[in-house]
């Protein structure tokens, strides 16, 4: 009914195409079809490749996958018609890869087990878990958040809840709180989560709330010194308590890969909200002087840059798992060893943070170069939506959520192939894990709200109706602020 | 805001490049380096899924060979009387690697030698799977079994090394106890590793070929050195000789050195010296002829090569550092620091068999393509090209060794094969008088026309303890492999 008018006025101008883009969810359905398809051919070359009969277990596999799909769409389709129609494509995709990942690196185990004569329990069986729990979770997300605005009422809430959930782990006993040598699991009977993983989403929420409440004083008010205009220290409190209390618990729960993604996540977005560039190399001299004193202050830090610096020296013991992931990555090559034919499973924790050491050995270079170009999609048709949204606070938050994708991928994909020394997460969608998926399906749902609010038709068109007669007269000057919100200058 | 942002996402693109920057130069620039990186298992993987070459002997017993198996790795290798034959063949395991000469000829049986490469080609050409060539080896069947059923039957721990003198083939090489390679080739690798711990916590050590990766105090053997060096610095076998039952350490006080069981040399010419063993005139004879003739004498039997290889490594022998009177003495009677492998010590009998002119050991006779036809033959070479005397000198001592072999006790002697031998009683240990001696018997025959040599180390007096002398416990073993290379009983 709103959509009538509209269109018609729009007809006139040929050179703006309409607002009222078509919902493209039909497109979403035949992009996440597509993924089907690679998906499905990816399980089949393992299985062939492995010499392993079809089994019933596949089929299992390949159904639960589809049904995990099917589910997904029909929620946008239903809570978010007008959202990105390539994210969730992409998201499933690799998704989907990741699955055939850990499927085939169970095969690997299982293997070793029975030589070993030990049991292997199969993995892809919890992941497939997760991820149905995962979508439910995106589902609930998009439901019950049906507008991205309303979560600036509950920044503090999110900020202070992130908080403790990052802070629990640290005071938890190490009974129940370490693995790994790292302490950051909440391990219950039944199962186990790493709050650190939601923390990281709900801090981006509380940092976008804060920074847009708080957006004029930081460009204002304060102390002018060398040029630098400072906010109050009262206005930046919050802020500055919030990072510090993250990076402390980090540190202290030898978490560095989490430390550096949130310091980075917090750089970007105190920058963008301050538009300001002196924020981001004050950060990163904070940054270099950190990294001195950790590096002086904690052995874990200097074993990882050594085995940054040279993984070859103590290639038995501390250099093992990089040396083993570089040699998969030049084994596969270019063009990969093929799918369920390389021997991803030497690299220690294959399934998890080395996951996508053993994607490049198995489908090469190109293979993991596809994988980074969808997280970059992902990321930056994120990015887009957020330029395209118009308030604030979404712009903020989708532009965060948008460069967590990208930190993230840098931080594991940089360590595994030896750019920046190896601190250890989950690559989002393709690692074993629980806590990574869910959080990451959460983001998901956030980044499709956004976009969602971006791409649809203005909510209450009937006084724009009214106006435009008037605006008749001068197009032009009515047209252009969309046009230059919804970066097609990309 | 939306200019920060831009530039936010300009980031984001700069990070993803840089990534693919990186992987660019690990998996492109790099991945040679690392694909070919001998610490990568992936390669050694990648092998046990190819057919690998067999080892055979010369009249055609396969030692080594592959068989179909159902599982990932395609093949299982398999070894014929595994332990007889490990000294040899060696080992290849998935969890272990290979050893002996598994390792050492690994391009031609794993198919990568460059030799092979025109039928590799082809092989790529008719979508056939690539296979290993082949190891023709030079050993003789029936002497590995008889040395080997002679250490293995008294239970002894030690070695017998076989060699032709004419062209320093290996024909048998023993080391005992020894093990089982068929265990660790296995690829159920709970059996593999149970057997690769039992192997290597055993205290006798059977995973060591004792042949060339060990070496010991060769005793009275090494008076072929010193007689060699004494025939060429004048000494005729008539001359006189101290014949008193022991004499003293130049240097020292009252330190003694005896003949064998403190008694009188039986004879009264060099030639008894030897004949019987006589440790008080071998000790004066190093110590005038000195280092320096000691040492060059030896270097000519091959004692002091640190880089041979059969192909496999061999432990270079050694006569010590000889710095002073005394341990020329001592060294003369094959004590004090002199250590030879027991092929060293049958490279001595080949050398003198073969008329004085050393040649260099060999295992490998043959490489052969997967199809059998030949690629290469290995050609009989000299080691040093020197002999170690005349040929003369070379008479004399063989005459030496026949008078040598009818002073020697022990079973297996066979009327009609003319043996020249010595035999060698070694103190060993930390008290090596109350040690049981290692003992050695080494030999070539028939004497006219050396077909074979022989080393053979008992270790610590095999079951006799103290009493043990190479003449009884080496010697019989020593005959047996002889008998079964010349058609004897």
């Amino acid at each position: 009914m709103s959509q009538q008018p509209l269109a018609d006025v729009s007809a006139q101008f040929q050179t703006n195409p309409p607002r009222d883009l078509p919902s493209r969810r039909n497109t979403e359905l035949l992009l996440l079809g597509f993924a089907a398809v690679i998906v499905t051919l990816a399980l089949v070359i393992v299985e062939a490749n492995q010499e392993q009969e079809l089994t019933l277990s596949i089929l299992w596999l390949g159904l639960s996958y589809l049904g995990i799909l099917t589910g997904a769409h029909l929620a946008v389709r239903r809570w978010a018609p007008y959202a990105d129609p390539v994210i969730l494509p992409c998201v499933a995709l690799l998704n989907g890869i990741g699955l055939v990942m850990i499927h085939r690196l169970d095969l690997a185990y299982e293997d070793r087990a029975t030589e070993a004569g030990d049991t292997y329990s199969s993995a892809v069986a919890n992941q497939v878990l997760f991820t149905v729990v995962s979508l439910v979770l995106f589902v609930i997300v998009l439901v019950v958040v049906n507008d991205h605005r309303t979560l600036t009422r509950y920044g503090y809430t999110a900020g202070l809840v992130g908080i403790i959930a990052l802070i629990l782990p640290a005071l938890l006993p190490a009974s129940i709180s370490e693995a790994n040598g790292a302490k950051v699991w909440i391990r219950l009977p039944g199962f186990s989560i790493q709050p650190g993983e939601f923390a990281k989403i709900l801090l981006i929420i509380f940092f976008a709330s804060f920074l847009v409440s708080k957006r004029d004083l930081f460009m204002v008010a304060g102390k002018k010194i060398v040029g630098i205009e400072l906010p109050r220290a009262r206005d930046l409190g919050p802020l500055l308590i919030a990072a510090i209390v993250c990076m402390g618990v980090f540190a202290f729960e030898k978490e560095l890969g989490a430390a550096l993604l949130l310091f980075g996540i917090v750089l970007v977005m105190i920058y963008v909200a301050t538009e300001r560039a002196i924020w981001v190399v004050v950060g990163l001299t904070f940054f270099a002087v950190g990294c001195v004193i950790a590096y002086n202050l904690f052995s874990h830090v200097r074993v990882r840059v050594e085995n940054w610096i040279d993984p070859f020296a103590d290639i038995d013991n501390k250099g093992y798992q990089m040396v083993q992931s570089l040699f998969g990555l030049g084994t596969g090559g270019i063009g990969g060893t093929g799918l369920g034919a390389g021997r991803p499973d030497i690299v220690p924790e294959a399934n998890t943070d080395f996951i996508t050491a053993g994607i490049g050995e198995e489908l090469g270079f190109i293979g993991l170069a596809a994988v980074l170009m969808l997280y970059l999609l992902v990321a930056m048709r994120g990015m887009r939506n957020a330029l395209a949204v118009r308030d604030t606070f979404g712009k903020l938050l989708g532009c965060g959520l948008a460069f967590t994708i990208v930190m993230q991928i840098f931080v594991v994909v940089g360590g595994v192939t030896k750019l920046i020394p190896e601190t250890g997460i989950t690559a989002p969608f393709l690692s074993k894990g629980g806590s990574s998926l869910l959080a990451n399906y959460i983001l998901i749902a956030l980044l499709l709200r956004i976009s969602d609010a971006a791409r649809r038709p203005a909510a209450r068109p009937k006084p724009q109706q009214q106006q435009a007669p008037l605006a008749e007269a001068h197009t032009v000057m009515v047209q252009r602020p969309p046009a230059a919100g919804d970066g097609r200058t990309q | 805001m939306n200019t920060p942002m831009r530039k936010v996402g300009i980031a984001m693109l700069v990070m993803v490049v840089l990534l693919l920057a990186n992987a660019t130069y690990i998996q492109v620039v790099k991945a040679d380096d690392y694909r070919t990186n001998p610490r990568n298992q992936r390669v050694l993987y990648d092998e046990y899924a190819r057919e690998r070459g067999q080892i055979v002997s010369p009249n055609g017993t396969v030692l080594a060979k592959v068989e179909k198996s159902n599982d990932k790795y395609k093949f299982t290798r398999t070894y014929a009387d595994g332990p007889m034959y490990a000294p040899v063949t060696g080992y290849y395991s998935i969890n272990y690697g290979s050893g002996g000469l598994e390792r050492a000829e690994d391009e031609v049986l794993n198919g990568s030698d460059p030799r092979l490469f025109v039928r590799r080609l082809s092989d790529m050409v008719t979508g056939r799977d690539p296979r290993g060539g082949n190891v023709r080896l030079t050993i003789d069947p029936a002497v590995q079994k008889a040395a080997y059923d002679g250490m293995a039957k008294h239970g002894y721990t030690g070695s017998v090394v076989a060699l032709e003198p004419k062209t320093g083939r290996i024909l048998a090489m023993v080391s005992t106890p020894s093990y089982d390679p068929n265990k660790l080739a296995t690829h159920s690798g709970k059996d593999q590793i149970a057997a690769w711990n039992s192997f290597v916590k055993d205290d006798k050590n059977p995973m060591l070929n004792r042949a060339i990766q060990e070496y010991y105090p060769p005793g009275s053997t090494f008076k072929l050195v010193v007689a060699a060096a004494a025939l060429e610095a004048g000494k005729k076998p008539t001359d006189k000789i101290d014949t008193s039952p022991n004499t003293t350490l130049p240097g020292t006080n009252d330190v003694k050195l005896e003949n064998y069981a403190g008694g009188v040399c039986p004879g009264s010419t060099f030639k008894d010296a030897l004949a019987y063993s006589c440790n008080v005139p071998f000790a004066q004879l190093s110590g005038e002829l000195g280092k320096d003739r000691l040492n060059k004498t030896a270097a000519n039997y091959g004692i002091g090569q640190n880089n041979l290889t059969v192909p496999m490594k061999v432990v270079g022998s050694t006569l010590g550092p000889l710095d002073s009177q005394a341990a020329l003495y001592q060294s003369g009677i094959g004590q004090r620091d002199v250590r030879l492998t027991p092929l060293q010590d049958a490279m001595m009998a080949a050398t003198i068999g073969n008329g004085g002119m050393a040649m260099t050991p060999q295992l490998v006779q043959s490489v052969l393509a997967p199809d059998l036809s030949t690629i290469e033959d290995y050609t009989p070479k000299e080691l040093t090209g020197t002999p170690v005397m005349s040929s003369e000198n070379n008479a004399i001592l063989k005459d030496m060794m026949l008078a040598s072999e009818d002073n020697t006790k022990g079973g297996g002697k066979n009327p009609k094969i003319q043996i020249a031998s010595k035999t060698g009683t070694a103190e060993h240990g930390v008290n090596p008088k109350q040690t049981p001696p290692h003992a050695w018997y080494t030999a070539f025959a028939p004497a006219n026309d050396p077909q074979i040599a022989v080393a053979v180390i008992v270790e610590s007096g095999g079951n006799r303890g103290l009493a043990a002398t190479g003449g009884s416990v080496a010697a019989e073993i020593g005959r047996a492999a002889i008998n079964a290379k010349l058609g004897g009983g």
